[in-house]
């Protein structure tokens, strides 16, 4: 009998990895954020002398901690679900994806968990300046540990640096430094990090406006919201710009996560961006010739000039990705779909070919096969597929969330200079409408940034890894009951974590900064 | 095969195994933890207690992730073969790390939803599953796992999964193999005496240093009731041998002893370390002054597990055998990474004595002061 994976085993497996994905993206931005901005607050305590700064500065550290435990406690499952869930993945590209995760934990999380402790306790039992430079070193711990789980996820977006073995049946790193510095690597780690720092900005002036809505803490609020909106301001600009740089890279190495985020179904030369815009939910495929959108409003030609740095170039769309056929940039002719498919299973038979004549030491057809494998292994993974339709990542999903996070990015900017120059003006304590405004950016910022990672991680589907494997080839082989089963463990789990963290945090911000400390 | 590959895998080998001893000499947090109302009679010991290991938990905490990352990037074929068919085993090791990250914060502040006592409950839960797991997970090492592993799986694009497990119990079995429990239950001894031992010398409160010195007894003889039932049945046992020829697996007898004899220096480093968690706990219980019972405990639990840990992964030894399929057994060359990513990471790991030794600079720094009531009354950050 042949086997097959149970489908229902893949999307359990994706949930479980999702909802941890997420828990876990609910407590780092904050983490990368705000040590940032108590770091600063500590560094003018240092610098002045000041107490106020330093209550300040343990006032935002005590919010930090409550913050970091379930975020430290959601990562642990993340790291290892590689292995519990996507075994296949693990052997297939361990080989390169494992470096990264034990840098991070040599070099950044030791950093991060030893600092922190000094951070938390002590106070008084190590100098000033020992104990500013641990903060310092906490955050940048976290934030070398964000870089090297980001320089792992990139790789999957786009693999490079890597040969296939089909002795050992893998991928094996060749050039440590294509992997660690690739452009994708670098723009997706200042983009995620710098979008971090405006999680933190949002937070720490949101909830510095509800201490002014309640008349309380005044001098405090203010004093942080100054620091927060110049910081978040700083973050968000720079954000604007790793994000373009984020977009090239997506339209040159994933073009169908590109043409899935603009729902762009049939491509066009000067192809216009859409600003805003409703999907036409009659749509069901790529090839059932039903426009996309009810309605659009389009920045003409701006997706060209995103995607290709050219107002002019062309963009394929799904469509055309599915169907093939167009010039690339290159100046060949774009493969269709059903052509990779054939490759990949071309490559993947050319494996079990060469391992065959390797086991009959027969070395002719070893080196026959091996020059198939080789020809064809860029496809690899579309062997695995079995419908073109399948390589389509969820448009809607992706599309909204695009534009949930760029729409909010440019809200977030606005904010921050609105706040930051009234800020420096010394008029915000009177701006009732703009702390309100503040108070409920605090939710939207965290929807934008998981908005953030739904269009990276929805719109790279099917693969794990960027054409070489799909989930489907990537996951581990468990009874589906039993992934069913720990998903609603660590949902409930979680949850409950969830509701007591913002309990705690709640009772805290509650209390303040003066007697912040219990 | 390349000199230098094997020798790096035997050289990642090592530092995976000095990374496991290390996790074992700082489960101490949880023997800690599960002597919370064993040792702590009121509620400013238990505090006490608590702001003890809570400033050490996330030692132990990176350093079970940093071995899971280590073991990943040097063995991978152990990581995807272990933790994706071990499911249940894994996943309850992980759950009760979960529980623990929490909880210390969360324990003792207002608005934490489910109450101080649930947050302590959730430590000692920690405190005693972590090390038992651990422990028998570790025992398969010893004494094989129910596995297969398939390479050519991944050309049949039906099922192309490469390691598969054969049981449906997805490594609790393990449980059933006394001689793992037996090893999970040293270790667990074992930890909540390094938990003792730790009190003595970060807790300046003379009623729960002489009721530590008095628990260590107990915790002794049990420690060393099935540790030495252990050692001597894996010394008499038959084990898992790797033919360097033909590279196949095969069962020979007395196999880890003569790992022993033929490794004399890793029959010294256990003989030493075995002779140092001895003199730490001896120490310490009779004399009522001494406090530095952790640091020779520590060391000798770190001599002992790396001696052990060797022992299963170097001279021709396969380190994750299976009982399933003996020919699927993980050896360290037929499971570790290429010799490109061996070398790139082994540059990495030249910066480990330096994040040891900050590790141990901030760690004095923190506990030149010993923790007492009066730090426990002051308005500062606490557990």
């Amino acid at each position: 009998m042949i086997e097959n994976i149970d489908t229902s085993l893949i999307d359990w497996s994706r949930a479980q990895f999702a909802l941890t994905a997420i828990y876990h993206w609910l407590f780092v931005p904050l983490t990368l954020g705000l040590g940032i901005i108590q770091a600063i607050m500590e560094t003018i305590y240092y610098k002045t002398g000041k107490e106020f700064w330093k209550t300040t500065a343990q006032f935002w550290m005590k919010i930090f901690g409550i913050n970091f435990a379930i975020g430290v406690a959601t990562g642990l499952i993340l790291e290892f679900e590689f292995g519990t869930n996507w075994s296949n993945y693990s052997w297939f590209v361990g080989d390169i994806f494992g470096a990264p995760l034990a840098i991070e934990g040599v070099v950044a999380f030791f950093m991060e968990a030893t600092f922190i402790a000094v951070m938390f306790f002590g106070w008084g039992k190590v100098s000033k300046g020992f104990h500013l430079a641990s903060t310092w070193l906490t955050i940048g711990g976290a934030t070398l540990s964000a870089l090297w789980i980001l320089v792992a996820n990139a790789w999957m977006q786009y693999p490079a640096g890597m040969t296939f073995n089909p002795d050992s049946v893998r991928n094996e790193m060749s050039d440590f430094w294509a992997v660690a510095l690739s452009p994708v690597a670098i723009n997706k780690f200042l983009h995620t990090v710098l979008s971090g720092w405006i999680v933190g900005g949002v937070v720490v002036t949101g909830i510095s406006c509800w201490y002014l809505l309640k008349k309380k803490h005044v001098e405090f609020a203010l004093a942080s919201i100054k620091v927060g909106a110049i910081f978040g301001l700083a973050a968000s600009l720079l954000t604007v710009w790793t994000g373009d740089g984020s977009a090239y890279q997506v339209a040159q190495k994933q073009p169908m996560k590109l043409a899935a985020m603009e729902a762009l179904y049939q491509g066009e030369s000067s192809a216009g961006l859409v600003g805003v815009g409703v999907l036409n939910p009659a749509k069901t495929g790529y090839n059932d010739n039903v426009e996309p959108f009810l309605f659009k409003i389009e920045l003409p030609k701006m997706l060209s000039y995103f995607a290709e740095r050219d107002l002019n170039a062309y963009v394929p769309g799904i469509t055309n990705l599915i169907e093939g056929g167009y010039q690339t940039d290159d100046g060949k002719t774009a493969l269709s779909a059903q052509e990779k498919i054939e490759k990949g299973k071309l490559a993947i038979q050319a494996l079990a070919d060469y391992r065959q004549a390797k086991k009959d030491k027969n070395e002719t057809s070893a080196a026959e096969a091996r020059t198939v494998l080789d020809d064809n292994f860029a496809y690899f993974g579309y062997g695995y597929i079995k419908n073109p339709a399948d390589l389509v990542p969820p448009v809607g999903l992706t599309f909204y969330s695009f534009r949930v996070m760029v729409i909010l990015g440019g809200f977030f900017i606005l904010l921050f200079i609105v706040a930051a120059i009234l800020s420096y003006k010394n008029t915000f304590g009177g701006k009732r409408w703009l702390q309100w405004v503040c108070l409920w950016s605090i939710p939207l910022v965290y929807i934008a940034s998981q908005a953030g990672w739904v269009v990276a991680e929805v719109g790279r589907q099917p693969w794990a890894i960027q054409d070489i494997l799909p989930t489907s080839a990537a996951v581990s082989r468990l009874a589906t009951s039993s992934v069913q089963l720990t998903f609603f463990l660590f949902l409930a789990l979680f949850t409950v974590l969830l509701i007591a963290e913002l309990g705690i945090m709640i009772k805290t911000i509650k209390k303040g900064p003066a007697s912040s400390e219990e | 095969m390349d000199s230098t590959y094997i020798l790096l895998q035997h050289y990642w080998w090592f530092l995976v195994s000095l990374l496991g001893a290390l996790l074992v000499f700082l489960l101490f947090v949880q023997g800690g933890q599960s002597l919370l109302f064993t040792i702590g009679k009121n509620e400013l010991q238990q505090k006490m207690l608590l702001n003890s290991t809570g400033r050490k938990w996330e030692f132990t905490f990176t350093t079970l992730v940093t071995f899971g990352g280590a073991f990943f990037a040097s063995f991978p074929l152990f990581y995807s073969t272990s933790f994706g068919g071990a499911y249940w085993v894994w996943m309850l090791i992980l759950i009760c790390f979960v529980l623990q990250a929490v909880s210390y914060e969360y324990q003792a502040k207002k608005g934490n939803l489910l109450g101080k006592k649930t947050y302590q409950v959730f430590l000692i839960i920690n405190g005693i599953l972590a090390p038992v797991l651990i422990g028998t997970a570790v025992g398969t090492f010893y004494n094989g796992a129910e596995f297969f592993v398939e390479k050519a799986n991944l050309t049949h694009v039906g099922m192309p999964v490469i390691s598969s497990w054969a049981t449906p119990f997805h490594g609790l079995e393990a449980a059933l193999v006394p001689w793992n429990l037996m090893l999970g239950l040293a270790v667990f001894f074992l930890a909540r005496i390094l938990g003792l031992l730790y009190f003595i010398n970060n807790i300046a409160d003379e009623e729960i240093r002489q009721r530590s010195r008095k628990q260590l007894l107990v915790e002794t003889v049990l420690f060393l009731v099935f540790f030495l039932s252990f050692l001597v049945h894996l010394l008499l046992q038959k084990g898992y041998a790797v033919d360097p020829e033909t590279k196949n697996v095969f069962m020979q007898p007395n196999k880890y002893l003569f790992n022993l004899i033929e490794m004399p220096y890793v029959l010294v480093i256990l003989l030493a370390g075995v002779v140092c968690v001895l003199f730490g706990i001896i120490k310490s219980f009779l004399s009522a002054t001494w406090n530095k019972g952790i640091w020779f405990a520590g060391a000798g639990t770190v001599f002992t597990v790396l001696a052990l840990l060797l022992c299963a992964g170097w001279n021709n030894t396969a380190y994750y055998p299976s009982n399933a399929d003996l020919q699927s057994s993980l050896t360290i060359e037929n499971s570790s990474s290429s010799i490109f990513t061996l070398k790139t990471m082994s540059y990495v790991s030249v910066l480990i004595p330096f994040v040891l030794a900050y590790i141990f600079y901030a760690w004095r720094a923190l506990d030149l002061r010993k923790i007492d009531h009066e730090e426990m009354t002051q308005n500062k950050h606490l557990y």
